[in-house]
């Protein structure tokens, strides 16, 4: 018991959570924008990976990060074009659509890093982003290490939850993006297109989502594994539902998660004689299935979530 | 006088959706500071012919003139919405279109801000909307959101949206059928006194008892042409109704039922509001046979709550109910059936029809059990053809065949098949949930016949209505339902039943 106290006084922990948090508070960003606009976007898992490896591609054959960045976001944003163009004109399914993405993207992905690197037996690795160290700050005690120590791309993070709220509760393209969520038939009556709107969406939150894949492989590691984003994308969609659409809580839910994940990691080497690891390893998942119970059961969705609108219907 | 300054012309409008004209050469002219009211059946192409002065549809031929303060005329693009609201037309949907996560000022201001600022300067928009609430007497709160007002308020939500905008030229597609006729008077007066400061207004309702209190002129639509023109002082109903259907027709007058003995009772039921909306709170209501129970009240009041009790889809939360002085703890849809409950749905195309099955399937898809439809399990498919093929006579059930998918039936058809299979059983009890509500007169004064004709064979009849005129002209009772109470009415009073379907006590 006393050592499960001392996990959560360790400044290491809460450093950990922040960090694993980092690639989430992207995801769920990406999945709000669009969830607000009344578009699900499956495709998120495999836009992770599309960030993960083109961020990564672009670093690798560029030296620079902020390209490998820069990359990262337009081809998810690419991804974005193709599901907004499938869902919003063409109003197809979001479900199979999404799904349908997160497969290409995947696949496409492991082919385009086989292909540009044959012959390798362990991966290529770059230099990733190192920790910002910020005079004065990280040395405090305790929040130094927490806050003052994370990398250049986990404060990318926390400054777009900033953004992403003033866009969303202060600017009329947000009260617009919200209400072509709510009721499009109110959009297009006001003379605003309905269409344009959630595409900007979709891409835009597509683009955020990528930012979350090249984080793991330019951030947290240093270079582009199969199987890496696990699961990531589909904790963002249950995520946003906890967070009932808003970035604020967003934010919360994303780093709930991190925890749960730094704990479990922790709880392993404390406890693993005993309790077999993979025990531990469902600890975040199922901690998450009980927060989602929890706060799902009031959640307000986004009341034209899912419905394809066309012109000229009701 | 009126005057006489042309705002819209409408000319030759024409719009076909395959081989149905939906819009036949239609020419309507609007004048300044005038009240014209639109009127037609459904289908008559009220709706085609604004969506296409909206530039929702862009029209086969014709073209919309507008002039503007200068007496400047314009020709609007076809098919640009954009179009319409920079010639400062604007419309009030039947169908409100918010955005109800949003508070009013958002919802008004949407589309009217640059959408790439970064930020809003809302206080002259503030000022603005204030001071066109005062004018107008529409008041709302304006931060509240908008799924917390009601119906009312949201009504004035979407007037002050076009408002807002300047318009010249206002649309209200029914205005009122979702308002208590206190509401409705508050409405009219507001555009009344809007009207006056110069608005031009095309109100498109079904209520001849509005438009001839509140449009300076008339035009009818039907089958999708102009029917006629008439100026509102040398309308009256008759001949108004005469342009609309194309033949004579009689509002039946009322004949009061000879009630007989109880044959439902409610004692104190209550259901206590849930997620899918009010609920009701001690229900008291004895029913007679031969009688026509009325129910008034706007929608969302608890009516929903009461008639899925009487159907068995809703257990009360307390309160006991008795058919023909027996005890029913818990009715289920298949109790209720075979009590002799008959059941005409509020929503026909969702609960009173499956729209997969055809004609024929959904006319016995209540007694599947009987030995005329099925035998050890098999259906009898010829029997169950024949008896459709009579009952489709009978009732004047119209459509592609009784072996077609009821999908393709019309709403009238879908109204009269599902009175014919309720009233063919004879039932004792007929719960009747917004009968006529979107019919058509024709289709509307025959389910009105139908229940009447129950009536007096010996049933008692529970009519569930937000149409007062509608209440007024079937039932020998009259109650009203608010906030979930019943309360009986003597009166038969219009304003008197107005304050209690307003929550007020008479």
């Amino acid at each position: 018991m006393m050592d499960i106290l001392q996990i959560f006084l360790s400044d290491n922990f809460w450093a950990a959570s922040l960090r694993i948090a980092t690639p989430l508070i992207f995801g769920v960003l990406g999945a709000l924008l669009c969830e607000r606009s009344g578009v699900l976007n499956l495709g998120i898992e495999g836009i992770f990976v599309v960030g993960a490896m083109m961020g990564w591609l672009i670093a690798y054959l560029t030296g620079s990060l902020w390209l490998g960045v820069m990359a990262a976001a337009l081809s998810g944003a690419l991804f974005g074009v193709f599901h907004a163009v499938l869902t919003v004109p063409l109003g197809l399914s979001q479900h199979v659509s999404g799904l349908g993405i997160t497969m290409f993207a995947t696949a496409l992905m492991s082919f385009s890093y086989r292909t540009a690197f044959p012959q390798v037996s362990s991966p290529p690795r770059i230099e990733p982003f190192r920790a910002l160290d910020i005079p004065v700050l990280s040395d405090l005690p305790f929040v130094g290490p927490v806050l003052f120590q994370q990398t250049a791309m986990t404060w990318l993070a926390l400054g777009l939850v900033a953004v992403v709220w003033w866009v969303m509760e202060r600017t009329a393209l947000g009260v617009a993006i919200k209400a072509v969520g709510d009721n499009p038939d109110a959009v297009n009556a006001q003379g605003l297109s309905v269409i344009r709107l959630r595409m900007g969406a979709v891409i835009a939150g597509s683009a955020l989502m990528a930012l979350g894949g090249a984080f793991l492989t330019m951030s947290a590691f240093d270079a582009f594994f199969f199987g890496m984003v696990n699961g990531r994308g589909w904790i963002c969609i249950a995520l946003v539902i906890f967070a009932s659409w808003q970035p604020g809580k967003a934010l919360l839910g994303a780093l709930l998660f991190g925890m749960f994940d730094a704990l479990q990691v922790r709880l392993q080497t404390e406890a693993g004689a005993l309790i077999p690891g993979q025990v531990f390893l469902m600890v975040p998942y199922v901690l998450s299935i009980v927060a989602l119970i929890l706060a799902a059961r009031k959640a307000d969705y986004p009341r034209a979530l899912l419905k394809p609108w066309f012109k000229g219907q009701r | 006088m009126k005057d006489p300054t042309p705002v819209l012309s409408l000319r030759g409008m024409v719009k076909r959706f395959g081989p149905v004209v939906a819009a036949d050469h239609i020419d309507l002219d609007l004048n300044r500071g005038e009240v014209l009211a639109l009127l037609g059946e459904n289908g008559a192409g009220k709706t085609t012919l604004m969506n296409m002065l909206f530039g929702q549809y862009t029209p086969d031929a014709g073209s919309v003139h507008v002039w503007d303060e200068h007496g400047v005329e314009h020709i609007l693009p076809s098919g640009q919405p954009q179009a319409a609201i920079e010639a400062r037309i604007g419309m009030v949907h039947q169908h409100f279109t918010l955005a109800e996560n949003l508070s009013v000022v958002d919802n008004i201001l949407l589309g009217t801000e640059r959408l790439l600022h970064l930020n809003r300067n809302r206080r002259t928009a503030r000022a603005k909307l204030e001071a066109l609430m005062t004018h107008s007497g529409l008041i709302v709160p304006l931060d509240a959101r908008v799924r917390d007002l009601s119906v009312g308020e949201r009504q004035r939500v979407e007037i002050l949206k076009a408002l807002y905008r300047d318009v010249r030229i206002l649309v209200l597609d029914e205005p009122t059928a979702v308002l208590t006729p206190q509401e409705a008077d508050m409405l009219f007066t507001s555009v009344r006194s809007m009207v006056a400061n110069g608005l031009s207004v095309i109100f498109i309702s079904h209520k001849l008892r509005e438009v001839l209190a509140f449009s300076d002129r008339i035009a009818v639509l039907r089958h999708g042409a102009k029917m006629g023109e008439m100026t509102t002082e040398e309308a009256d109903t008759r001949s108004i109704i005469r342009m609309m259907i194309g033949e004579e027709h009689d509002m039946p007058e009322r004949i009061p039922g000879t009630p007989q003995d109880v044959v439902l009772s409610l004692d104190a039921i209550t259901v206590t509001p849930g997620k899918d909306g009010r609920g009701v709170t001690n229900i008291d209501l004895d029913l007679r046979r031969g009688e026509i129970i009325g129910i008034a009240g706007v929608s969302g009041n608890g009516q929903s709550a009461l008639a899925r009790v009487l159907s068995g889809l809703l257990v009360p939360d307390g309160g006991t109910l008795e058919i023909a002085g027996k005890r029913i703890d818990r009715l289920t849809p298949g109790k209720a059936l075979a009590q002799g409950i008959g059941r005409i749905p509020e929503d026909r195309h969702h609960d009173g029809i499956i729209a997969a099955l055809s004609v024929a399937e959904n006319l016995v898809i209540e007694r599947l059990d009987a030995p005329d439809v099925q035998r050890a399990g098999f259906l009898r498919r010829d029997a169950i053809a024949s008896h459709a093929e009579a009952l489709c006579t009978a009732y004047d059930v119209r459509g592609p065949g009784i072996a077609a998918n009821s999908a393709l039936l019309s709403g009238g058809n879908i109204q009269k098949l599902i009175l014919a299979r309720v009233l063919e059983t004879h039932p004792d009890v007929i719960l009747a949930n917004q009968p006529t509500r979107g019919l058509d007169f024709r289709a509307a004064s025959e389910v009105s016949r139908r229940l009447i004709e129950a009536r007096d064979r010996g049933a008692g009849v529970i009519l569930i209505s937000e149409d007062l005129d509608e209440v007024l002209s079937l039932a020998d009772r009259v109650l009203v339902m608010h906030g979930g109470q019943l309360t009986e009415t003597a009166s038969r009073d219009r304003s008197a039943i107005g304050q209690l379907m307003a929550g007020q006590a008479a």
